[in-house]
């Protein structure tokens, strides 16, 4: 077991309430991201709506994913053997700089300088492109969402469309500013802005000796890995180079090849609301003459065994990254990606983020605190993920934290001396009785309007109304009320 | 069937009426409703901020004040919905076998007040009137967890003299989140302005909701914009008749000699 190491949280990330502040004030950030969610998210509802068998899908895919978690040793050294028969050099890496030298040697023994990715969250997680700067290597992503990113020095906000937080004024001058060869005449027309990134792509497709992926799935009885895209940048990566390294998170495997039927039908729909996807790639070990002749896959760890390791937060590894959640949610329709400060950002990123990382960085205590508990993430869920639950064990995980480590005793304070309250007759009902016509006269008939300390942040731009003066219980007993009847005549 | 009121801590100490309302409702139709007095608040705040420990004594008191009554009934979706979500998982917590038996008899016997009008009373109409312009946000617990659909908004439909009108994004969140509208009050904030925009883009004179707690943010920031727009509890509306008007805010209305 190994807690993650590297940039799943970027350096410099601030916890979420002041990350998301930040973010907050880019007025046409918001616009963009307010327009964008709706539209998947309707987008998303029609192509659902289509199947009388949703729910059994879902079903069948949180089953399948929850076998494999169940027994992933025997999963992952059945998928070890069907990638080895079928040509495949397996490697295991149990954090991210491991993985990292792994996939550096690997392209540092072809002597090459320049390779092309697939669009990956897991290279994103463990920093890959960085150390391979670090050491001379270019990775240029080819995903152009993902090339925007990157040509802009900029950080992903999605986890499906990481460019989601630009518009096309944005992207236009990216290009005309970064990307090499772009004419002066440049507009802001999608297809032109397609056709530019289309030639600046093709170029390096024809040279490229190596390819970096991920991987959607891995079959364990076949040895075949798959992705998902819509753009086929994909698929020329997975075809052109010699070598094709790809690292994959180790709860990426399923049992079967039949298994894939479930979950490419969850996940087009779940993500870009498509009933399909433009291209699907499969492939299982080197066919002679086609297609690249050496193939790696990397199996990381990188704190995912540590996840498993919990009852509740296991169930975060079931995620297919197919961002439903991130759509349909309305914190991160508000904030964006960013504020999340990781490479997951929304709400599986704020379950997945602190369980990969354990809870000693103030970022990862954050997260779980960065939702209402509304459920719209669990309602998409393909695969039924209970994140309102996850994040409520993980505020408890992360409130021990605090405690073990002496912080926050005002609040523990607060919250002891209000359950007492509340589980003593006297203290209550003579808190209120005597309370509320104070309360009353004070705040006057206008409600409140200012609040110190912690109800600042409500105040700002919330008021209170006038408490009443007498509470519920009082005027019931004023009343006359029968405590104990609630018998029917009837 | 004897029901028990489950008022919630936050309707005791700020929305009594919605409390009244409730009673105004139920007795008109010929049920009577007792209020235990040892009831206090079901621990959401606790839990949800991951104070779990602490909300445990919270279960057990609710076991204990709600003993013995066939039905426990609340104009809060969701405080029920802790009771359904998450009770379970605190007595087992607690490793008493006696408190894990008692909250698997009492959680399904807890319902929110248009689960006992609709399904176990039959109700479709409550005799309501209520000649306003009103737009009905469906809280996030009700509408996800306890699957309210669509009992309130029949129930509205069918009230006297009432225009419903149709909140835009009505199924998103306000932004209160308990802890979270403090917590993250930025965000929270940004959140609970759209939903001001969607109220006031339908031009209603009323706005209710399932859950004070959400109105206490959404009327929070509204009031801010207009003091033009009404906000209530639905359970408010429900209790408005053609003679007695709102006086159920006044005095407990006589229980009705229903022969239903």
């Amino acid at each position: 077991m190994s807690p993650a190491t590297g940039p799943v949280v970027w350096a410099g990330s601030k916890p979420f309430p002041r990350a998301a502040r930040t973010q907050l004030a880019k007025s046409e950030q918001r616009a963009t991201l307010n327009r964008v969610t709706h539209q998947i998210r309707r987008k998303r509802a029609v192509v659902v709506g289509e199947r009388d068998d949703w729910e059994e899908l879902r079903r069948a895919g949180e089953q399948i994913k929850t076998r494999v978690l169940r027994h992933l040793d025997i999963y992952l050294e059945q998928a070890e053997r069907s990638l080895v028969a079928a040509g495949v050099t397996v490697h295991w890496a149990t954090d991210a700089d491991h993985a990292n030298r792994i996939v550096h040697a690997l392209v540092k023994e072809t002597g090459e300088t320049e390779i092309v990715k697939i669009k990956s969250m897991v290279t994103a997680e463990i920093g890959l492109n960085e150390f391979l700067a670090q050491r001379g290597i270019t990775a240029v992503e080819t995903d152009l969402a993902e090339l925007i990113v990157q040509l802009a020095d900029d950080l992903p906000s999605h986890i499906v469309v990481p460019a989601i937080h630009r518009n096309r004024r944005e992207i236009r001058e990216i290009f005309a500013e970064h990307l090499p060869g772009a004419p002066d005449t440049l507009t802001d027309e999608p297809s032109e802005l397609a056709r530019q990134a289309r030639r600046h792509l093709r170029e390096r497709f024809l040279r490229a000796k190596v390819a970096v992926s991920g991987a959607n799935f891995v079959v364990a009885d076949t040895g075949t890995l798959c992705i998902v895209e819509s753009e086929g940048n994909g698929r020329m990566c997975l075809t052109l180079p010699q070598r094709l390294i790809s690292v994959v998170g180790i709860e990426k495997v399923i049992p079967t090849f039949a298994d894939l039927e479930v979950f490419l039908q969850l996940l087009p729909r779940s993500s870009t609301g498509e009933r399909m996807n433009p291209y699907t790639s499969l492939w299982t070990g080197v066919t002679p003459g086609d297609g690249p002749q050496d193939l790696h896959v990397v199996f990381l760890d990188n704190g995912r065994t540590d996840a498993l390791a919990d009852p509740v937060g296991r169930q975060a590894l079931r995620c297919i990254r197919c961002s439903a959640c991130l759509n349909s949610c309305p914190v991160y329709e508000k904030t964006g990606g960013h504020a999340y400060g990781s490479v997951y950002p929304g709400p599986i990123g704020a379950i997945l983020t602190p369980q990969l990382r354990g809870m000693d960085d103030p970022v990862d205590r954050a997260l779980p605190f960065a939702s209402s508990l509304c459920g719209a993430c669990y309602e998409v869920c393909p695969v039924r993920i209970n994140i309102p639950q996850v994040l409520t064990h993980l505020r408890a995980k992360a409130v021990e934290h605090d405690r073990v480590h002496g912080r926050h005793h005002l609040e523990r304070l607060v919250f002891r001396a209000v359950a007492k309250a509340f589980d003593d007759d006297d203290l209550y009902a003579t808190g209120l009785g005597l309370g509320l016509p104070v309360a009353h006269r004070v705040a006057g008939s206008d409600g409140i309007h200012w609040l110190p300390l912690a109800g600042a942040g409500w105040t700002k731009s919330r008021d209170l109304p006038r408490p009443p003066q007498r509470s519920f219980r009082d005027w019931w007993s004023d009343q006359g009320l029968d405590a104990a009847g609630g018998g029917s005549i009837s | 069937m004897r029901v028990a009121l489950f008022i919630t801590c936050v309707n005791d100490a700020m929305f009594p009426d919605t409390g009244k309302a409730t009673l105004a409702i139920l007795r008109r139709l010929g049920q009577d409703v007792a209020f235990p007095m040892a009831q206090s608040c079901c621990g959401q705040p606790h839990f949800n901020t991951g104070y779990q420990t602490e909300a445990l004594p919270l279960v057990r008191r609710f076991v204990r004040a709600f003993d013995g009554y066939d039905i426990v009934v609340s104009p809060s979706a969701s405080c029920v919905s802790m009771v359904h979500e998450n009770f379970a998982q605190l007595a087992s917590l607690s490793g008493d076998a006696s408190l894990q038996s008692d909250v698997a008899a009492l959680v399904p016997r807890v319902l929110e007040l248009s689960q006992l009008l609709v399904d176990v009373m039959g109700v479709d109409d409550v005799g309501a009137y209520f000649p306003y312009t009103v737009t009905y946000h469906p809280a996030c617990h009700g509408l996800r967890l306890l699957r309210l659909g669509d009992r309130y908004p029949s129930l509205l439909a069918a009230t006297e003299g009432i225009t419903l009108l149709d909140l835009p994004d009505a199924q998103e969140c306000c932004g209160f989140g308990g802890t979270f509208s403090v917590k993250n009050a930025d965000t929270s904030s940004a959140m609970v302005q759209s939903k001001v925009d969607n109220v006031l883009a339908t031009g209603a004179q009323v706005m209710v909701t399932t859950d004070n707690s959400c109105l206490l943010n959404i009327a929070g920031a509204l009031v801010r914009r207009t003091r033009a727009i009404r906000t209530m509890h639905v359970a408010e509306i429900l209790a408005t008749t053609r003679t007695g008007g709102e006086s159920w805010r006044d005095a407990a209305p006589a229980l009705a000699r229903s022969s239903a």
